[in-house]
């Protein structure tokens, strides 16, 4: 018995280490997904974030036509990896409607100047609420809209290059 | 350069380590004896460029070097010096070198100072300790290179956290790391004593010091924590069983086991078998910890550094050392002989009863915070909150409470039941009258658990002062002292902790400037709001005056503070501390109408939550202090004799 017993720290610690092992191996879905997937957009009107494109408002996003709504800022480092991306589906005929995320005018513009404008329209939400009103946690994020302005698909992080036809088959799909 | 120099000052303290292990390695097994003489010096060596290595670092955030990744990553011109000091190891990867910094210099101390041990077990010590260190100097060169640079450097850095410019977390990790690392010597003491087959007396006392000073530690960093969430997070708890506050918290309650344990070890020569594997679980736990919070595998409030290719790496580390400890223990655990017996009613066992709560309140923290992770392997999402672990750890860390003031009040080997009793009638008293009190004060608006923690802390600071009864205060030895002012302290701590359950008055009000607010026997004037500028952030203030019952006025300032590198709004609590209590207020959200969020609770006595971890840490280095004083006075006698 009491030679059982001096293995059971080991065979416990065994346990924690496979637990530990499987928690590691799957790390995919840590992040924090919106409870607004398959909801309709949360109502909101916002003010234009640059100089040379109109106001945000969700009634915007109901168009019939799926379109994507990007979540950015000028001082976030990865929005400005994301923007190539963004060119591309915007060549492709996709339309894309943006939030800027605690941002000033002439910060979004000298932003959209450097990196291009792929936007259609960019409402600015100088203190986050529309951004937390639709479950979303941080920038760059990307919802795919349906034709109806529900939320169809949320994409955290920012869009890589091999992201992009998956976007567009979701935004296919949001039909 | 000094980058460069920092790094190869890391590379040569880890090839230091290699051959400290080289020669513990041949010097014990292959019984090459004069090898050994070299192990003390290397062991100094590697500890001094551990060192080396930090300053460089820290030098390089204070100039504020951009081409260094790190800097660039955590650090900004604008920031004030002492947050670019902290910043060092506000990171991941500053915080491992800090780490091995702790790791190194504690070596080279168990390498100078240590003269207790028997020759060989002191070897393998510092070749276990070497054998951890090289894994830490491995995660650090391969996978978190402190010292990478970044070409072409930026103009300026990305900044810290700001929840992290707090002079409070500035010091905290370094003190909770000053724990973990002591706990790494004592698993280091008890896998030497295992490979040595020395685990008696001589190695308790030889560790003891190690335990003591690493629980101190940990208990300083605990409280510091603790304080730091309540003021700065703005959300006027204090503990949150929050995954990275139960990864400092587990470590604790182990190293607390042990230093009961290890006493008994070293007084009474038993419980050998136990301490050895509660050293090797203490510094398991704060393994556990470190990878639970850099792994991502759990969700945090404090998420920091997580990645889970580190995690994939601490892992690693887990199952080579922890593992092998544990494996180690079942191969030679059994050449332990049993040690010294003792009777059923006697201080030994109080010990022993102390330690089983001890590791259920362990065992419990540790399930439920992997619960989350057990049940996502079977495909369900959960959280376990603070109800889960207030409601389970609460009743038990309350029994543990009465045997902690009856165990000093027992005799070593063999006691009587009834004199014990006996003993205990004037705390019994002291929880009677207690009870009396709040039940008709306030029967009916407390709960169990807070009442029955009122009377316990009631009873248990009567009952730990006990053992000074009818003494010679003068003559009583500091270990004694120490002793009691940490039972009164766990006794204080637990009196706040009731105290805030269950008489906190909590007020939510949306008020504009020149409104009133009345609670709890305070009015609070809401005189202006208006943004103020301060080293590198902009915050909206609000001067409020509080006065209680016509005393006189005073100004509070509650903020709400925004950092524009990285943005983030931050809340700073103000806190008006009394003798019995605190007035805690919170500025909110501007609401449409142009009135303000304003939260207030008056906390009574939630201060000696605190107070009482100040305490049971002055215990801990009274009783340090007191056990190292006599040693050198025994030694110094020695010395004069011959």
């Amino acid at each position: 018995m009491r030679k059982m017993l001096i293995w059971l720290p080991l065979v416990l610690f065994l346990g924690f280490f496979g637990l530990f092992a499987s928690g590691l191996l799957k790390p995919d879905d840590r992040l924090i997904a919106s409870k607004m997937v398959g909801k309709p957009l949360p109502a909101f009107a916002l003010p234009a974030a640059s100089s040379d494109r109109p106001a945000l408002t969700s009634a915007n996003l109901a168009t019939g036509t799926p379109r994507l709504l990007n979540i950015f800022a000028s001082w976030c480092v990865p929005c400005a990896a994301e923007a190539p991306q963004l060119m591309a589906l915007r060549q492709a005929g996709v339309e894309i409607d943006a939030i800027a995320i605690r941002d000033a005018r002439a910060d979004v513009d000298r932003f959209l100047a450097r990196y291009g404008n792929p936007y259609a329209r960019i409402g600015l939400d100088a203190r986050s609420a529309v951004q937390i009103a639709l479950g979303s946690s941080g920038v760059p994020e990307t919802f795919v809209i349906d034709g109806k302005g529900r939320i169809a698909y949320q994409h955290i992080g920012d869009i890589r290059a091999d992201d992009v036809p998956m976007i567009l088959d979701r935004l296919k799909s949001a039909q | 350069m000094i980058a460069e120099a920092g790094l190869a000052a890391l590379w040569l303290a880890a090839a230091l380590a290699l051959l400290q292990l080289a020669l513990v390695a041949f010097g014990l097994v292959g019984r090459k004896g004069e090898l050994l003489g070299a192990v003390r010096p290397v062991a100094v060596s590697q500890g001094l460029l551990t060192l080396l290595a930090f300053v460089m670092l820290v030098l390089l955030f204070l100039r504020s070097d951009m081409s260094v990744m790190l800097v660039v990553t955590n650090s900004h011109s604008m920031k004030p010096w002492l947050y670019k000091f902290a910043g060092t190891w506000g990171n991941h990867e500053g915080s491992m070198l800090l780490w091995i910094t702790v790791m190194g210099l504690a070596g080279s101390a168990v390498a100078l100072f240590e003269r207790a041990l028997r020759r060989d077990t002191h070897m393998a010590t510092l070749g276990a300790q070497a054998a951890i260190s090289l894994g830490f100097y491995a995660f650090l060169l391969f996978s978190s290179n402190p010292f990478a640079r970044i070409d072409p450097p930026p103009p300026d850095g990305q900044g810290l956290n700001p929840l992290l410019q707090d002079p409070g977390l500035a010091f905290h990790p370094p003190t909770l790391y000053l724990g973990y690392v002591g706990l790494s010597v004592a698993f280091s003491f008890a896998v030497g004593a295992l490979l040595t087959r020395q685990v008696d007396a001589g190695f308790a006392r030889a560790m003891r010091p190690w335990v003591l000073a690493a629980w101190v530690m940990l208990t300083l960093g605990i409280t510091a924590g603790s304080y730091w969430a309540y003021y700065e997070l703005g959300w006027g708890g204090w503990w949150f069983w929050d995954p990275v506050e139960n990864a400092s918290l587990m470590p604790w309650l182990a190293a607390t086991a042990l230093l009961h344990s290890v006493t008994v070890l070293a007084t009474r020569d038993a419980l050998r078998a136990w301490t050895v594997m509660l050293a090797v679980i203490a510094f398991s736990m704060s393994m556990v910890g470190t990878f639970l919070v850099r792994s991502g595998i759990l969700t945090s409030v404090h998420a920091f550094a997580v990645d889970p290719e580190r995690g994939t790496f601490i892992l690693g580390l887990l199952a080579i050392y922890i593992g092998g400890a544990f494996a180690l223990f079942g191969w030679r655990v059994g050449a332990v002989r049993e040690g010294a017996p003792f009777e059923l009613v006697s201080r030994e066992t109080m010990l022993v009863i102390n330690n089983l709560l001890l590791s259920v309140i362990l065992g419990l923290v540790l399930i439920g915070t992997l619960y989350p992770l057990m049940t996502e392997a079977f495909g369900h999402k959960v959280s376990v909150g603070a109800p889960y672990f207030d409601r389970i750890a609460g009743p038990i860390a309350l029994i543990l409470m009465i045997a902690m003031m009856a165990g000093p009040l027992t005799r070593w080997r063999r006691d009587r039941f009834a004199v014990v009793a006996g003993r205990m009638m004037v705390p019994a008293i002291v929880a009677l009258v207690v009870l009396a009190l709040v039940v008709a004060l306030a029967w009916g608006r407390i709960g169990i658990l807070p009442l029955a923690g009122l009377v316990v802390a009631g009873a248990a600071a009567v009952g730990s002062v006990g053992p000074l009864w009818k003494r010679n205060l003068r003559r009583t030895p500091l270990f004694t002292w120490g002793m009691v002012i940490a039972h009164l302290g766990c006794a204080v701590s637990l009196g706040g902790m009731a105290s805030d359950s269950a008489f906190t008055v909590e007020k939510l009000v949306a008020a504009r400037p020149g409104d009133r607010i009345e609670t709890a026997g305070w009015t609070l004037h809401f005189d202006k709001i208006m943004p103020i500028a301060g080293d590198n952030w902009t915050a909206l203030q609000a001067d409020m005056t509080a006065s209680r019952g016509g005393g006189t006025a005073i100004v509070i300032h509650p903020q709400s503070r925004f950092f524009a590198s990285p943005p983030t709004t931050t809340t700073e609590a103000a806190l008006l501390t009394r003798w019995n209590g605190q007035l805690y207020v919170v500025l909110g959200q501007e609401t449409d109408d142009g009135r303000w969020q304003v939260r207030i609770w008056w906390k009574p006595f939630v201060t000696f939550i605190w107070l009482g971890g100040i305490m049971i840490a002055l215990g801990g280095a009274l009783a340090l202090l007191g056990r190292e004083r006599r040693g050198w006075l025994l030694k110094w006698r020695a010395r004069a004799v011959a």
